[in-house]
């Protein structure tokens, strides 16, 4: 006989708006009603808030992940497309991604899940696609700005940290939300691609701290506070072309956490031109205060040296500016290290070459900060624009 | 929810039904309920994908209507042979899929859960090689002469490896993934 159960669970059936911290304005988080599956694994009579059913919308006119507030974790994943890949074959594998990451960013197990329990708590899910120049091609379309960076001087890039075809950046407040759709997504990719490289980072816990705290690193930096803030007028001209797409670099940077500790507190300061304490210039008092880079000391030198990271980082050009969306990384050590830490620098803007690229090479020239910090790997990828119900991402390349 | 796989269903009339599937059934004539091609959709509709051999199509099926309805076959441009398989313990206890005579069966506002390891959709002497990514339309055919069409995603799935009651069908298992199962017919050596 069949097996016939009462109707199946379905998606949110009541969507509550809400905002907190820098995300107020952005509407991008929506969370079940309490009759939700929440409801359901609260502790009896207890009043722990759950986070567990908060959702992004995967469809839009822009892809997720960016504007979000950056969830506790993060994995990049980047893919090499197999040879003999074609349009027609391109265009399956992203409509197979696409929707696996429209089901599981809204709580739902992906079609054919074998684990379609571990779907229901997207605790705000995000998988954004981002292009690199051989898939570009390979749509019909020329790679553009997906073309990797010029070599800086800095750089001691390692292969197995660089490029890629494809890239999933999967990320959620829950790390086994994450695993599970990597998974999920690595499994429908298999047969179209292998994996490249996969970079796994983490910030503070949800809840540990107010959201919009601008994240620490692993050298204990405030790090991210000149950022364009997400929903601006700001923002959307430096980030958003007229087509909804955007570029990210992604560069793995290793922090030589050792030689740093060398460092006292005050060096730490001058290098950077910010106080540990909360970030504000060493010029200022708090976070946001705008650093004044004339300001001198008793002995007539700038306060923020010549080659303080703020300054070095900085151009008169008001176009030379990324929005930084980075996570720590910290591996296990090998041989007689104890550490292996550093950061995945993740920046969006419209143009690489015109926003981050100059950028960049002065930080090459001249950065107090490149003593203790090494790119050790770097990507560029094309992040398409949106789509909407029906679609998948990367449609409009294959249209034209 | 819609998703980025088109996925719909209609009603088909029943004289639209005769015409294009060439069904010889006859509309329930006693107390006019809804036609079952009206009330019935199929939920996340997906098919395993396979090279070539047979496959298997899995979802749910929803009866939204107050009455029983009766799926007494399935069509499709990807088979021409398909069958409605059920799964049961054999006399020794094994699990063993076989064809489900009568077709399923599925009561008033209830619903049938098609999924590897259970009933499912069985798709004979495949037409062409099902590629992950790709559709394969589906029409439920019920015992009122209607019908419900679905598109089915093709997935590739490595379960869905069932035993038969019968040795007239192989087991399903053509696709074993590996590294050589790749899209490619070229070796890639990324």
């Amino acid at each position: 006989m069949p097996h016939v159960d009462a109707p199946a669970k379905q998606g949110p059936s009541r969507r509550g708006i809400l905002f907190g911290g820098a995300a107020a304005g952005l509407g991008a988080i929506v969370a079940l009603g309490i009759d939700s599956l929440s409801s359901a694994a609260a502790p009896a009579g207890g009043s722990e808030p759950l986070h567990g059913q908060a959702v992004i919308p995967f469809y839009g006119s822009h892809q997720a992940g960016i504007t979000t507030e950056p969830q506790a974790h993060a994995s990049y994943v980047a893919l090499n497309l197999r040879d003999g890949l074609d349009h027609e074959s391109l265009q399956r594998l992203l409509r197979l991604l696409s929707d696996d990451a429209a089901r599981l960013t809204q709580g739902q197990a992906a079609l054919a899940d074998t684990e379609p329990e571990l779907g229901t708590v997207p605790a705000r899910l995000t998988v954004t696609f981002g292009f690199g120049p051989k898939l570009m091609e390979l749509a019909g379309s020329s790679a553009g700005e997906s073309q990797p960076l010029p070599e800086f001087k800095i750089d001691e890039l390692e292969e197995r940290w660089n490029d890629g075809d494809l890239l999933l950046h999967i990320a959620s407040d829950d790390p086994l939300s994450v695993a599970h759709a990597q998974r999920m997504m690595l499994k429908d990719a298999r047969r179209f691609a292998s994996v490249k490289w996969v970079q796994s980072g983490f910030r503070r816990s949800r809840g540990s701290e107010a959201s919009g705290t601008t994240m620490r690193n692993l050298f204990g930096q405030v790090d991210g506070t000149v950022n364009p803030v997400p929903g601006s007028e700001d923002f959307n001209s430096v980030v958003w072309n007229a087509d909804g797409s955007t570029t990210m670099v992604i560069r793995r940077i290793r922090m030589n956490v050792d030689t740093w500790d060398e460092l006292d507190r005050s060096g730490r300061e001058f290098s950077v031109g910010r106080t540990l304490g909360n970030g504000a210039p060493t010029t200022g008092s708090k976070e946001h205060d705008e650093p004044d880079f004339e300001a001198t000391n008793a002995l007539g030198f700038t306060v923020i040296a010549a080659h303080a990271h703020i300054r070095r980082a900085r151009s008169e050009n008001t176009n030379e500016r990324i929005f930084r969306r980075g996570y720590n990384y910290d591996e296990p050590p090998t041989g007689s290290e104890i550490s292996n830490s550093g950061l995945i620098f993740v920046s969006y803007q419209k143009s690489v070459a015109e926003q981050y690229t100059p950028m960049q090479q002065r930080l090459s020239d001249l950065d107090a900060l490149n003593q203790w910090t090494t790119p050790i790997g770097s990507a560029v990828f094309l992040i398409p624009q949106g789509c909407a119900e029906g679609g998948f991402i990367g449609e409009t390349l294959f249209a034209a | 929810m819609k998703t980025s796989f088109a996925l719909r269903t209609t009603a088909l009339s029943a004289a639209a039904l005769i015409a294009l599937a060439g069904c010889a059934g006859t509309p329930a004539a006693n107390s006019n309920p809804a036609p079952a091609g009206a009330t019935v959709t199929m939920k996340d509709p997906w098919v395993k994908a396979i090279d070539e051999g047979m496959s298997a199509g899995f979802g749910t099926i929803r009866n939204t209507g107050g009455q029983d309805i009766t799926i007494t076959s399935v069509t499709s441009p990807a088979s021409s042979d398909l069958e409605l398989h059920e799964t049961v313990a054999n006399e020794s206890g094994a699990m063993v899929m076989r064809e489900k005579t009568g077709g399923f069966t599925i009561p008033a506002h209830g619903e049938l859960h098609l999924e590897p390891g259970g009933s499912h959709i069985m798709l004979m002497d495949l037409a062409e090689p099902l590629k992950p990514g790709s559709t394969v339309n589906m029409s439920l055919e019920f015992s009122d002469g209607t019908s419900s069409e679905t598109i089915a995603p093709v997935k590739d799935f490595a379960g869905a490896n069932e035993n038969y009651d019968g040795s007239e069908h192989e087991g399903m298992d053509h696709g074993e993934m590996d590294k050589d199962d790749s899209e490619s017919e070229s070796a890639h050596d990324h």
